[in-house]
C-alpha cells in the first residue's frame, strides 16, 4: 500500500481569552491508499481539530498551525498551498462529512444543487450533466426516488437521509480520502448501522481511504483497519484493529475499551467509568497527560512524557509501563486476549 | 429490590397532536404499562417513536388525549391546585440536553433552589444546606452553587440537572435520554450515579433512551416502542436474551460490538428504510413495511399486546 497522506509534527493552538489552548501537540501519522484509519478519543482530545487540519479548515485566527507542522498529500504540503490551489484540492482530493447533518447542509439550496456544485467546479460539467450525475450519486447512497429527491431541500429529509446526502456530496468527485468526523453520533443505532455499512460499501466500490473520527470504540471494531487513540492532543497508542482490541498496551485504551457498555455485563453492576476529566490544555502537564486519571500512575509519569515504545511494526504506545524497568501490570479483565 | 406495589399505572394512554386540517399525529397510541415502586422501567425506540412524548405525558407535562395515568391510585390528568402541586413534588424529570435545560442566567444554587421555593420546603439556612446536600449527593462541590451553568462540562451539567430533580425529594423521576448527549466515558459516570441514588433513596425511574446497552444495564424491565405503540415489554434479561418481536430483534442486532471478531461474525439483521410518518397512520401493524415476516393480516389488523410468556408481552401476529 502506498502512502497517500503524511502528517508530520502537527501542532495546532487556539488563542482564547483564557490563554493559548494547545489542542494538538505534535502528532505524526499517515494514511494509506484505500484503508480505514480510525481516530478515537473523548471530547476535547483534539480529534476534530486534527480532521479539520487535513482539509485546512482551521480558522486563523483564533486558530494557529504552528511552525514546523507538515501535512504532505502525495508529497505536496497542504499547509503551504495558496487559496487557488486549496480550491482545487478540497472536495476533489480530500472531502469531509460532519457530525451534524442537520446544520451542515445549506438550507436554501436543493440537495441536487449542493451535489452538482462540486461537480461543476472540479470536473467542469455542464449544469444538466451535473444534475444527472447528482441523481446517480443519490442512487449510490441508497436514497429512494432519487429523481424526485434531487429537487428537494434539506428540511424535507430525515436525519439519516441527510447524512446520506452529505456522503453523496462528499463523494461526488470521487476523492482519494474521505474524512468522516463522528458521522453517526447524531443518529439512531439502526440508522448508524445503515450509514456505517454504506461507508464500507462505497469504500469498496470507489477505493477511497477513510479517516473515521469517533468517541465510540464499538463503532470502529468492524470497519477500521488501523486505530489511533488520542488523548490531550497526542496520539498515545496506535496499532491495527486486532492489536488494539486484543492486545492494548496503554491504560487509557484499556479504560476506553472498558467503558463501552456490553450486553453481557451484569444487571445494575457498577459500570466502569474513567474518573476525573481530561487536563486543561491551556497548561498541559509536563508528564503523561493521563497520569492524574490513571490507576497505574508512577512517580515518573507525572514528571516526564514517555517516549513511544515500539511493540510491533504497526503497534506503538506512549506509556512508562512499557519501560523494561516498569512493574508488570495485569491487563484488567474483560479486554484483551482472555475474552 | 422492587416492591410489589404499583406506583404508576398507565392505562390506554393516547396523545395526539393536531398538525394540519385533517392530519393527526399519533405520538402515543394506546399504551399501557405499570411501574412498580423502586423499579426502573426502560423505554427504547428510534427517534420519532413517541418515547419522549410518552414520558412527558406520564409526567403530566402534556395533557393526555385519552386514557389515564394513575400515581398512587389517583389519575394525574385533571388534577388542579394543591393536588397538582403535590403530584409535581413527587415526580420530576431529567432532560436530554444538559446545555438547553439549565437557565444560563441563574446560578446553580438558584436552579436547584427554585423547586424548594415553589413547594415551600425550606428557607434561609436550611435551604442552603439542602442545596449543598444534593450537590454533594451528585458528586459536585458545595462551592459550585454560586457558579453559572456555562462554567461546567456536559457531564457536570447533567449532574446539576439530577441535583435539581432530587432537591424536592421526589419518589418518581423520568429520565429522558439523560446520557445521549454525553461521551461514552462520561455516560458510565452518570448511569452509575443514577443507580447509586436509586439504591440510597428508593427512587422509581422511567428511563427513556435509544442506547440499548445502557438501558439493559439500568432497567428492571424494558419496553420497546414503535410508531407510538408498545410492541414488546419484558424483564430486561429476558428481552435481551430472547426477543420475540421482529423489530426488537433488528434493534438489538444493530448495536455495535467492541470486538472485531465478534462483530464480523455477527449475523446482523439490517433494517431497511426508516420509521414511517406517524401522521394519519393506517390500521394494522406499524412495522409491516419493514418486517420481513409480514403476512396479510398484519396490514389490516392491529396486533394487541399479549402476554406470550409470563411477564413477557408482545404485540405481533406471528406469536399466538
Amino acid at each position: 500500500m502506498s502512502k497517500l497522506l503524511e502528517v508530520k509534527n502537527l501542532r495546532v493552538s487556539y488563542h482564547t481569552y483564557a490563554g493559548e489552548v494547545q489542542s494538538v501537540r505534535g502528532i505524526d501519522f499517515e494514511v494509506n491508499e484505500g484503508e480505514t484509519l480510525a481516530i478515537v478519543g473523548e471530547s476535547g482530545c483534539g480529534k476534530t481539530v486534527t480532521a479539520k487540519s487535513l482539509m485546512r479548515l482551521i480558522q486563523i485566527p483564533p486558530g494557529e498551525i504552528k511552525e514546523g507542522s507538515e501535512i504532505l498529500y502525495k508529497g505536496k504540503d497542504i499547509l503551504k498551498m495558496n487559496q487557488e490551489q486549496l480550491r482545487h484540492f478540497r472536495g476533489a482530493e480530500i472531502s469531509m462529512i460532519f457530525q451534524d447533518p442537520m446544520t451542515s447542509l445549506n438550507p436554501t439550496m436543493t440537495i441536487g444543487k449542493q451535489i452538482a456544485e462540486s461537480l461543476i467546479i472540479h470536473r467542469n460539467m455542464k449544469k444538466k450533466e451535473a444534475m444527472n450525475e447528482a441523481i446517480k450519486m443519490l442512487k449510490l447512497v441508497n436514497i429512494p426516488n432519487a429523481e424526485r429527491r434531487v429537487k428537494q431541500y434539506p428540511h424535507e429529509f430525515s436525519g439519516g437521509m441527510r447524512q446520506r446526502a452529505m456522503i453523496a456530496i462528499a463523494l461526488a468527485c470521487i476523492p482519494k480520502i474521505l474524512v468522516a468526523d463522528e458521522p453517526t453520533t447524531a443518529l439512531d443505532v439502526t440508522i448508524q448501522a445503515q450509514i456505517m455499512d454504506l461507508i464500507k460499501d462505497l469504500q469498496d466500490k470507489l477505493g477511497t481511504a477513510v479517516v473515521l473520527i469517533t468517541h465510540d470504540l464499538g463503532v470502529v471494531a468492524d470497519v477500521a483497519d488501523r486505530i489511533q487513540v488520542m488523548y490531550a492532543g497526542k496520539i498515545i497508542e496506535r496499532g491495527n484493529t486486532d492489536e488494539m482490541f486484543y492486545n492494548p498496551k496503554h491504560p487509557y485504551t484499556w479504560a476506553l475499551l472498558q467503558s463501552v457498555p456490553r450486553l453481557e455485563t451484569g444487571h445494575k453492576d457498577s459500570l466502569y467509568s474513567i474518573k476525573g476529566t481530561p487536563p486543561d490544555l491551556v497548561k498541559p502537564p509536563i508528564g503523561c497527560p493521563f497520569a492524574p486519571r490513571c490507576d497505574y500512575a508512577m512517580e515518573i509519569c507525572k514528571q516526564e512524557m514517555p517516549e513511544a515504545t515500539i511493540i510491533t511494526e504497526s503497534h506503538q504506545a506512549l506509556c512508562w509501563l512499557q519501560h523494561p524497568n516498569a512493574p508488570k501490570v495485569e491487563v484488567p479483565f474483560g479486554i484483551g486476549g482472555e475474552n | 429490590m422492587s416492591g410489589n406495589e404499583d406506583l404508576i399505572i398507565v392505562k390506554n394512554l393516547k396523545k395526539y397532536f393536531q398538525v394540519g386540517k385533517n392530519e393527526t399525529l399519533k405520538a402515543v397510541d394506546d399504551v399501557s404499562f405499570v411501574i412498580k415502586k423502586g423499579e426502573t422501567l426502560g423505554l427504547v425506540g428510534e427517534s420519532g417513536c413517541g418515547k419522549t412524548t410518552c414520558g412527558r405525558t406520564v409526567m403530566g407535562l402534556y395533557p393526555a388525549t385519552d386514557g389515564e395515568v394513575l400515581f398512587n391510585g389517583v389519575n394525574i390528568h385533571g388534577l388542579k391546585g394543591k393536588a397538582k402541586r403535590d403530584f409535581c413534588r413527587n415526580a420530576q424529570i431529567i432532560f436530554q440536553d444538559p446545555y438547553a435545560s439549565l437557565n444560563p442566567r441563574m446560578t446553580v444554587g438558584d436552579i436547584i433552589g427554585e423547586g424548594i421555593d415553589i413547594h415551600k420546603l425550606y428557607s434561609g439556612q436550611k435551604k442552603a444546606e439542602k442545596i449543598q446536600e444534593v450537590l454533594q449527593m451528585v458528586g459536585l462541590n458545595k462551592e459550585h452553587a454560586s457558579r453559572f451553568p456555562h462554567e461546567f462540562s456536559g457531564g457536570q451539567r447533567q449532574r446539576i440537572g439530577i441535583a435539581r430533580a432530587l432537591a424536592i425529594e421526589p419518589k418518581f423521576i423520568v429520565c429522558d435520554e439523560p446520557i445521549s448527549a454525553l461521551d461514552v466515558s462520561i455516560q458510565a459516570q452518570v448511569v452509575n450515579l443514577l443507580i447509586k441514588l436509586q439504591k440510597e433513596l428508593g427512587l422509581t425511574y422511567l428511563f427513556i433512551a435509544h442506547d440499548l446497552s445502557m438501558v439493559k444495564h439500568i432497567s428492571d424491565r424494558v419496553g420497546v416502542m414503535y410508531l407510538g405503540k408498545l410492541v414488546e415489554l419484558a424483564p430486561s434479561g429476558i428481552l435481551y436474551e430472547n426477543p420475540l418481536h421482529p423489530y426488537t430483534k433488528a434493534l438489538l442486532s444493530s448495536i455495535p460490538v467492541a470486538d472485531p471478531i465478534q462483530s464480523k461474525s455477527k449475523n446482523r439483521i439490517m433494517l431497511e428504510g426508516e420509521v414511517p410518518s406517524p401522521i394519519n397512520t393506517k390500521p394494522g401493524c406499524g412495522f409491516v413495511q419493514r418486517c420481513k415476516y409480514a403476512m396479510d393480516c398484519c396490514k389490516g389488523e392491529t396486533p394487541e399486546l399479549k402476554e406470550i410468556k409470563p411477564e413477557h408481552f408482545v404485540a405481533c401476529h406471528l406469536l399466538k
